[in-house]
């Protein structure tokens, strides 16, 4: 660069350092009034009409099961259409914007692209919080409209919940990843079967020390440690039973998630970086 | 003269083809300067290269030789991309925001807080001349023209030293064609630098102070019209128009040779001289047969002329 050339017209890069949080809050903030605006959290009117139909019918049939039934239901139909958000709306995110162009005008910007991957996972993620939040204020209020009166439950899932949310988080940046690279069916295919095999990641770790071949071994204890553990994060079926997590294992689980988003959100960042938008 | 965008032997090859990729160059070794304060018109047919070199100046895309610096400061530099503005080629924005939520969260992106965001927003939407009512409805009712506003004020929302613009009268009409070229010559006003793309030769040459041709992704000629003109041989003719008087009869009086051109129109005699010295020559022979005298004017090879030579 002609730094002397250059010294003639200042830009203060302590700016554009302190700019960076806000330019990536922007687009989180953008990220979510879309997904708002687009109807996204309206999953939440066919949530609690899941649930209230629950709460009046499934209870009367169960058995005094009704409780767990509903703690099952209620976080099961959360993770479910958390997933499909996850999924469908995160394959999008990145796509979209180059579909439509709308990426040129930002980018344009003094917008970083690694700060665009951020904003727009941000903006996702406050969307699947308000929805979690929502939905498991729902099922709250479902346990304690069925226990006629305050059911310990109704706090207790709350952990649960939160690693439900992990996952999502998780998955979210896995939807990112393939979305800068991918077209958005084979992106939206690819996850949806990470988010399968994520659950039954102690089952290749199982087949990597089962399997005869040295080969076998080596591909299914790299896929053990290259996909997430999401078995780990799951704790529906103990929380229908007012089982509360070890405080440790939620730890290490948000610890271990942590570093895997930052990863992934890297590698997708490395690769968006290098994008040529024709 | 200060160069504020120096472009140096820029060149984009494109990888074409599923199985057997081959190369297409799309931009072959630009080379050019834009001036402080320039409006500098960038001219070409259809896959020329030009929005290939403004996507290549906003990091859209990334050469594959070559370089550019904004304001001193390379390319690949985002903090430079404060003081510059780009219209993109028929810009299209989030739909679910409306002109006002969009120049908003452009100014956020700059660092803007709420009051100035909302300032500028305010005051840019006047100056593309949105109508007011027009500012809180969602980008996917607006027209083609009105989105192009848009796109101008948000182009302009850190008031950058560089504004580049990519067919910015794409979609209007004509009052809006006119609006947006007084907007343009306002930013010459304003010593703002104008870096833009157009198909509309007549407003290239109303509005530019210096403009490259294009062809092929190659640079095919740069200067101000004049320079180009003289580049292209234009020998300055003068054009007489007449009434009164025919043809063959102003012929009679006139000296012997091929320097008049003489062609009959429904607004009467036209006659072109290639050389000023010839006019008193033809007014003499007008007197002579009773003409009468209508226009004198000089005829430049227009910018249409220059770009099809």
């Amino acid at each position: 660069m002609d730094t002397t050339q250059a010294a003639k017209f200042p830009i203060s890069s302590e700016t554009s350092r302190r700019g960076l949080i806000w330019r990536t809050i922007a687009i989180a903030r953008n990220a979510f009034r879309e997904a708002v605006r687009d109807r996204v959290l309206y999953n939440l009117v066919l949530f609690v009409l899941l649930l209230t139909g629950a709460a009046i019918f499934i209870g009367e049939l169960s058995g005094g099961q009704e409780r767990k039934i509903i703690v099952d239901l209620g976080l099961s139909a959360m993770l479910l259409f958390g997933v499909f958000i996850a999924i469908f709306v995160g394959v999008g995110l990145v796509y979209k914007e180059i579909e439509r162009r709308t990426i040129y005008t930002i980018f344009a910007k003094p917008v970083a692209r690694g700060e665009f991957i951020v904003g727009k996972y941000l903006g996702l993620c406050l969307t699947l919080l308000v929805n979690v939040v929502v939905m498991g204020m729902g099922v709250s209020f479902a346990l304690i409209y069925v226990s006629s009166g305050w059911d310990p439950l109704a706090l207790s899932i709350w952990p649960a919940i939160l690693l439900i949310y992990v996952q999502l988080m998780i998955l979210t940046g896995i939807a990112l990843l393939f979305s800068s690279f991918s077209s958005p069916a084979l992106s939206a295919l690819l996850t949806f079967f990470i988010f399968i095999v994520g659950h039954f990641s102690s089952d290749l770790k199982g087949l990597a020390t089962s399997m005869g071949s040295i080969s076998a071994r080596w591909l299914f204890g790299g896929l053990y440690y290259l996909l997430p553990n999401l078995a780990n994060l799951s704790y529906i079926t103990p929380a229908g039973h007012g089982q509360v997590p070890h405080v440790a294992h939620v730890a290490a689980a948000a610890l271990y998630s942590l570093i895997y988003i930052v990863v992934i959100l890297s590698v997708a960042t490395l690769i968006f970086s290098r994008r040529n938008f024709k | 003269m200060q160069a504020i965008i120096e472009i140096e032997n820029l060149t984009k090859d494109y990888e074409v083809g599923f199985w057997r990729k081959r190369k297409v160059r799309a931009l072959d070794g630009l080379s050019l300067n834009v001036n402080l304060g320039e409006i500098f018109g960038f001219l070409g047919a259809n896959g020329a290269g030009k929005t290939t070199t403004l996507k290549l100046l906003m990091r859209l895309i990334f050469p594959t030789g070559g370089g550019a610096r904004i304001l001193g400061r390379d390319i690949a530099d985002i903090a430079m991309h404060n003081q510059i503005g780009y219209l993109p080629e028929n810009p299209y924005f989030y739909d679910y925001l409306t002109a006002r939520e969009f120049l908003e969260y452009c100014g956020e992106l700059f660092g803007y807080g709420q009051i100035e965001r909302s300032k500028r927003a305010a005051d840019l939407l006047s100056r593309v001349r949105l109508e007011e009512k027009k500012w809180d409805i969602q980008l996917r009712k607006f027209s083609k023209g009105m989105l192009q506003r848009v796109g101008l004020a948000q182009a302009l929302i850190n008031d950058p030293q560089v504004v580049f613009l990519d067919e910015p009268m794409s979609g209007l009409d004509p009052v809006g064609r006119r609006e947006v070229r007084d907007l343009i010559a306002g930013m010459r006003q304003e010593g703002k630098t104008v870096f833009m793309c157009s198909h509309i030769l007549s407003d290239i040459e109303v509005l530019c102070d210096r403009v490259a041709i294009l062809k092929r992704g190659q640079l095919a000629n740069v200067g101000n019209l004049d320079e180009l003109r003289q580049r292209a041989g234009d020998r300055n003719h003068v054009e007489i128009v007449a009434t009164g008087s025919d043809a063959d009869t102003l012929r009679f009086h006139l000296p012997e040779g091929d320097q008049y051109q003489l062609t009959s129109t429904a607004s009467g005699l036209r006659i072109e001289v290639a050389d000023e010295k010839d006019i008193d020559e033809v007014i003499t022979a007008l007197r002579r047969t009773g003409g009468k005298l209508v226009s004198v004017q000089p005829v430049r090879q227009s910018l249409e002329e220059l770009f099809l030579s």
